[in-house]
């Protein structure tokens, strides 16, 4: 009873705390200090200004797409196809950047839209293939992604080449005015903060306050009840993976835009896998979603300067998050406090 | 096994549900224990079958102190409960079921397995197909799997609760004559029911709850009335209603062919007048149901047509319909109708199809309240719906059938209630039938189509009896047009 008493007001330390020490053990193993491991994450991280902007600014698309994640999860959808709408997201914006030459505010104006309708495109024929044709979204979700990283390697290397010849690494520079305007030197735009914002704070409002987002919390929990009560499923788990396509699109477009400057090979960088685990870290709520994501982006940020300094590799950072989020699942069953809460419940349910 | 219950006591905040219960099972008897809803029967079989732990008091085991943290171990001390809605894996093979909690390595013994199980079905009389999908099976059948797969796990005890609802009257008589022969065998078995016949018909005594305190015992037989005053403090008297049916016609089935992978219906013809309360009578799978969820537009006719209100609507879907005023329950409640983790006032907001983008929290809490007071729904709008009792969760589906109803379709609307609450019910669900209201639903419980229907109709096998007037028929009679007789 105490142990469980322990981990009901451990949650979420006693993960976070277990990850470090097992990567810390990790760091011994390897000759290095986890005193002197940690600093320089902890200086590649935050060491400094450029370096806080950095971390920042990849953030930003990394909590979009948990934000529109989010969505997704509450219906009870796991959109695996999410790391596939960032790059289409990423390709439509960078078809605009390319091709179009529009006066300036609506240049990014419509490359952002493009993004996103990209994006919620895509997840469209993840939700179509689902509702119409059966097909899981986590199957199809996975053949979308493939698809759209086949695509991106196409256009790189066939109709979207660099004049200059080329390689088979990204499209040439975008125009000046294609890009966000960034703040200081930084690949940081304060503009896709401000979206951002927006979009925590929606989808936050949707899920509290609003009959949709009621309706995708029953289709979550019980479809074939929330069927029942009147809750058309297709429409609402279109709108919801839609809705999480746009917003993964639009990641994609601010990593092009204003992390890079032009279409890269890989240009989603696996963020669409890593806000999977942002979200499974922040039980599918939105108040620590923001903040796990920004704790994500430091670890990995920080792990290149560790890599430096140390020799070992940077994908130290990776395993450190995926323990982290292995050990959250781990103990807390995801949700230690629903989970209590459930089983009081049930022992009621008996009479 | 003797089993020894000593002063158990469960409080959930301020309700008692067991409140100092002792008493003594002895091996070779079928106890029946009875009790209103509420009175604490499940609480009290969950404490001995080791799904939950008792605030106070000790459980002997053949005089020995025993104590059980989970199900499992309390079956592998020899007690076995079979719940309501079987504990099985829905999309696996019978045999695979029956091997899943017995295989003690990595390799299950599949030949031995099988010999076993089609050994013990045979002694039990149970007919069995090794190679079915548990999801396609009736419940009876999943109950009698789960008898099987518990005596092989060597359980002494067998613990059953309200095991007859919603399986096949022929399946009851099938789980009875197995229950005397594991009774003859030594076995000693409790049957939670509120269903007095069936306890007078299978049990050697019987043991009351009311309120968490055991209040009488008895050997069976005994007199209905003691059993009864008993069970309730007083008697519920039982009111005489007046028909409200009207001269117009609001349903009309002619030539509806319905199908599924269990059974056909053929030809179906009928007219339901407004305000009528239609009873369906049938053993489970029989096509009863499949013509409910043809109503409601859960399923299509594969020929025929139906019309509402002399409006087609054969092929028309659940939703569309939902929105014309049919409203349609089924019978699991928390499977299909209620949506664990969310509040009433969510359910509330969620089936009323005028509720805006914007939830207005005040409004909906206003009108969850005045639905708790009406239809005596224990909780607070906040509350958790799998946080309610069986037979609130009951009423809150009703709760949440919408106004106005032309057409209400009720799969046992007061399976697993008490007589009192199945009571409250139906007049709940009279004052909906005065307003035009029409109702058809099936029940298992011939009492109660016989009681409230104005007309009744059985289902054999898919082929729909003649129709009966209630006042005119009997439980008897019934009972032989289910049979298929004419």
């Amino acid at each position: 009873m105490t142990w469980r008493k322990l981990l009901r007001t451990g949650w979420p330390i006693i993960p976070v705390v277990s990850a470090l020490l097992l990567t810390g053990f990790l760091l011994i193993a390897f000759g290095v200090s986890p005193v002197d491991g940690f600093g320089a994450m902890l200086q590649g991280a935050f060491g400094d200004y450029n370096k806080v902007l950095n971390v920042t600014a990849f953030w930003v698309p990394l909590a979009l797409s948990s934000a529109g994640l989010i969505l997704a999860f509450t219906a009870g959808l796991w959109n695996i196809g999410i790391e596939g709408q960032i790059v289409m997201g990423a390709i439509a914006a960078s078809w605009l950047a390319l091709k179009f030459d529009l006066p300036s505010p609506w240049q990014i104006v419509f490359q952002l839209l493009a993004a996103m309708i990209a994006g919620a495109l895509w997840a469209g024929v993840t939700g179509i293939l689902k509702t119409r044709g059966r097909v899981h979204e986590i199957f199809g979700g996975l053949a979308l992604n493939n698809l759209a990283i086949i695509f991106t390697n196409y256009l790189i290397s066939g109709p979207w080449q660099p004049p200059e010849g080329g390689t088979f690494r990204g499209t040439a520079p975008f125009q000046d005015k294609a890009i966000l305007p960034l703040f200081a030197d930084s690949r940081l735009s304060l503009i896709s903060v401000v979206l951002l914002l927006v979009a925590l704070i929606s989808v936050y409002l949707l899920l509290r306050g609003t009959s949709w987002g009621l309706k995708l919390k029953a289709l979550g929990k019980n479809p074939r009840s929330a069927f029942l009560l009147g809750v058309s499923s297709e429409r609402e788990l279109l709108i919801a993976l839609m809705l999480c396509g746009a917003l993964a699109g639009l990641g994609g477009a601010v990593r092009v835009t204003s992390w890079f400057d032009s279409l890269r090979q890989s240009i989603s960088g696996g963020i669409g896998y890593l806000s999977l685990l942002v979200v499974m870290l922040s039980n599918f709520s939105v108040v620590p979603t923001p903040f796990i994501a920004y704790f994500f982006s430091a670890v990995l940020n920080g792990s290149i300067t560790l890599q430096l300094r140390t020799q070992l590799h940077s994908s130290l950072g990776g395993i450190m998050t995926g323990v982290m989020v292995l050990l959250v699942l781990l103990f807390g069953d995801i949700r230690v406090f629903n989970f209590f809460a459930h089983q009081k419940s049930k022992e009621l349910a008996d009479e | 096994m003797k089993v020894s219950l000593n002063d158990i006591r469960k409080y959930f905040g301020h309700v008692k549900a067991n409140d100092g219960i002792t008493f003594t099972l002895e091996p070779g008897t079928i106890y029946g224990l009875l009790g209103e809803n509420g009175a604490g029967k499940s609480t009290l079989m969950k404490i001995l079958s080791g799904y939950q732990a008792q605030d106070h008091g000790e459980i002997l085991l053949d005089g020995i102190t025993s104590s059980f943290k989970s199900p499992a171990q309390a079956l592998a001390s020899g007690i076995g409960m079979i719940y309501q809605d079987p504990h099985d894996v829905p999309s696996m093979r019978v045999l695979d079921n029956y091997l899943l909690g017995r295989s003690k390595g990595v390799s299950q013994d599949r030949e031995n397995g099988k010999a076993e199980l089609l050994a013990t079905a045979e002694r039990m009389g149970f007919p069995i197909d090794l190679k079915a999908y548990i999801d396609t099976l009736s419940l009876g059948e999943r109950q009698q799997l789960e008898l099987l797969r518990l005596l092989a796990l060597g359980a002494e005890v067998l613990i059953l609760d309200e095991p007859t609802t919603g399986i096949s009257a022929e399946q009851k008589e099938e789980l009875f004559d197995s229950l005397r022969k594991l009774a003859e065998e030594g076995k000693t078995i409790v049957l939670v029911s509120h269903k007095l016949s069936e306890v007078q018909e299978l049990c050697h005594q019987v043991k009351v709850l009311r309120r968490g305190k055991l209040v009488g015992e008895s050997d069976i037989p005994c007199p209905m009335e003691k059993l009864v005053g008993m069970m309730f403090e007083e008697i519920p008297p039982r009111k005489e209603r007046e028909s409200f049916v009207r001269d117009e016609v609001i349903l009309n089935v002619s030539g509806v062919v319905l199908e599924s992978d269990r059974v056909i219906v053929r030809d179906l013809n009928l007219d339901i007048h407004q305000g009528e309360v239609f009873g369906l009578a049938g053993l489970e799978g029989s096509g009863q149901r499949l013509f409910l969820q043809a109503c409601a537009g859960l399923i299509h006719p594969t020929s025929g047509r139906l019309l509402l209100d002399s409006e087609e609507i054969t092929r028309r879907q659940y939703h569309k319909l939902q929105n014309i005023g049919v409203g349609y329950l089924a019978a699991g409640r928390l499977e299909e109708g209620l949506v664990a983790g969310l509040s009433l006032l969510d359910h509330v907001a969620l089936s009323d199809p005028d509720t805006k983008f914007v939830i207005d929290r005040v409004y909906f809490k206003e009108l969850t309240e005045r639905r708790i007071d009406q239809y005596k729904i224990v909780g607070t709008p906040s509350t958790m719906i799998d946080a309610l009792s069986g037979g609130n969760q009951q009423r809150a589906l009703f709760a949440l059938l919408r106004t106005p109803l032309k057409l209400a379709l009720l799969e046992h609307p007061t399976r697993g209630l008490d007589v009192r609450s199945a009571d409250h019910i139906w007049q709940l669900l009279f004052s909906r039938v005065s307003q035009g209201t029409t109702i058809i639903f099936m029940s298992a419980d011939l009492d109660e189509l016989v009681d409230r229907s104005d007309r009744i109709a059985a289902f054999s096998g898919g082929k729909m009896s003649r129709v009966v007037k209630a006042s005119e028929t009997s439980a008897d009679e019934l009972g032989h047009l289910i049979g298929g007789e004419e």
